[in-house]
């Protein structure tokens, strides 16, 4: 099986996989990084999203190989290096942008390049357009574009 | 899924080599397309190519009279390019619909075209602004290009490095969003540069994009949403599904290609 090594959350790691093995695969049943989610193995519900080199994509619509030498951020990578939740997940936390949580990891991580994207300050139609790739079935949204919004500000004020 | 070798060239001559060593291969663009048709079975590649690492081939550059856009370029990218937002906006927003912002950090523009889904967005762009598209062989008109649904003018062995717009004063894009999936269930595209007018439809034909020459026509003698007025085509040679039908394609449009126009005329 060919080698393959990238580095995730800021640590380097390598392993071996099948040239079919998805980015979401390797990142759960390899690295035990299991925050991020496969909801429809399809491309359309978010869940897994992530961020390859700086910029969010679905991780079960990529090859762990076409990852080779890249730069992954995963959920479990954006607390504070203190072990303090990050700006977002705190938003989240307060303004209860969840039920299950099934969907959170992807929201979260959407969320960041929503703000990477579209800076600091969004209003509800941004955030609602921008959050067009994550499906969640129990919120009905209206606290995740709540937390998204509040989650963006206060990233201004803490230097993330 | 089933197993496959994966190669990382990077050059287009050695993607080229390794397409004719590897006759069941096919070209990893952005893989939001192929890899869920790979999943489904529905592509059982012995050999993916990736695109990602090959030099010369992203980018979107002002050349003269012309936007060239290299083929790995990514939706979100070309959406977001200064030179092209400034020459041409009727263009740049066209991959700004595409999908969703993760599909669009993904996707290329390559893959799309040599895709040719016929529902997808940047066909419509590429015969409605009569683009060129450049491969390591050769460059092929828009009109030549695209030959069906899931079929292109592309040989064995070629790959798309380059597609060339020329800069059209007036260019609108308006498409019918599929709620679910994003994918135009009709998209007209509609640029007027001289004496140059096209319309093109995605979504709408069982055959794939094509153009409408009689509201060209039209449009020939003023370049304006009410030269359409009462213009229709015939429902025949629509596609029908269950998200609608052949008639319902049809009127559509109509009612498209007067707000691509009205788009293009700002």
């Amino acid at each position: 099986m060919p080698a393959v090594s990238m580095t995730v959350n800021g640590k380097a790691v390598s392993g071996n996989v099948e040239e079919r093995t998805l980015l979401v695969q390797f990142l759960r049943e390899q690295l035990r990084l299991t925050g991020t989610h496969v909801g429809c193995d399809t491309s359309q519900c978010g869940a897994c999203v992530i961020h390859l080199d700086g910029v969010s994509a679905k991780s079960c619509t990529l090859l762990a190989l076409q990852c080779e030498g890249a730069n992954i951020t995963t959920i479990e990578g954006v607390a504070l290096s203190d072990g303090k939740l990050h700006p977002m997940q705190e938003a989240f936390r307060e303004h209860h942008g969840l039920q299950c949580g099934y969907c959170t990891p992807g929201m979260i991580m959407a969320a960041l390049d929503i703000v990477r994207r579209n800076g600091n300050d969004l209003d509800e139609h941004t955030i609602r357009e921008q959050l067009d790739g994550n499906i969640c079935r129990c919120t009905g949204y209206h606290n995740i574009v709540k937390a998204i919004a509040a989650g963006a500000k206060n990233m201004k004020g803490a230097a993330a | 899924m089933y197993n496959f070798t994966f190669h990382r060239p990077t050059t287009v001559r050695q993607a080229a080599g390794l397409l004719s060593r590897n006759p069941e291969a096919k070209l990893l663009a952005g893989g939001h397309s192929l890899l869920p048709v790979m999943k489904l079975r529905l592509a059982q590649p012995s050999a993916l190519i990736d695109l990602s690492q090959v030099e010369g081939i992203v980018g979107v550059e002002l050349k003269g009279r012309s936007i060239s856009i290299g083929a790995m370029t990514r939706h979100a990218d070309v959406a977001n390019s200064p030179v092209l937002k400034e020459a041409m906006p009727g263009l740049a927003a066209v991959p700004g619909s595409i999908g969703d912002p993760q599909v669009r950090n993904r996707g290329t523009i390559g893959g799309s075209i040599a895709n040719n889904d016929p529902n997808a967005d940047y066909p419509a762009a590429c015969l409605g602004l009569g683009a060129t598209i450049i491969t390591n062989k050769r460059r092929i008109a828009a009109d030549d290009f695209f030959t069906g649904m899931f079929s292109t003018a592309l040989e064995e062995g070629e790959i798309i490095v380059r597609i060339s717009f020329p800069i059209a004063k007036k260019a609108g894009y308006e498409k019918f969003k599929h709620p679910a999936s994003g994918f135009a269930l009709v998209g007209v595209f509609a640029s007027k540069r001289g004496s140059d007018i096209r319309v093109a439809v995605t979504g709408a034909g069982s055959n794939g994009v094509f153009r409408v020459p009689t509201f060209e026509e039209a449009l020939k003698k003023r370049f304006s949403p009410k030269s359409l007025e009462g213009l229709t085509i015939p429902a025949a040679g629509m596609n029908s599904d269950i998200h609608a039908t052949p008639e319902y394609r049809a009127h559509l449009v109509g009612v498209l290609a007067r707000r691509a126009v009205a788009k293009a005329v700002g």
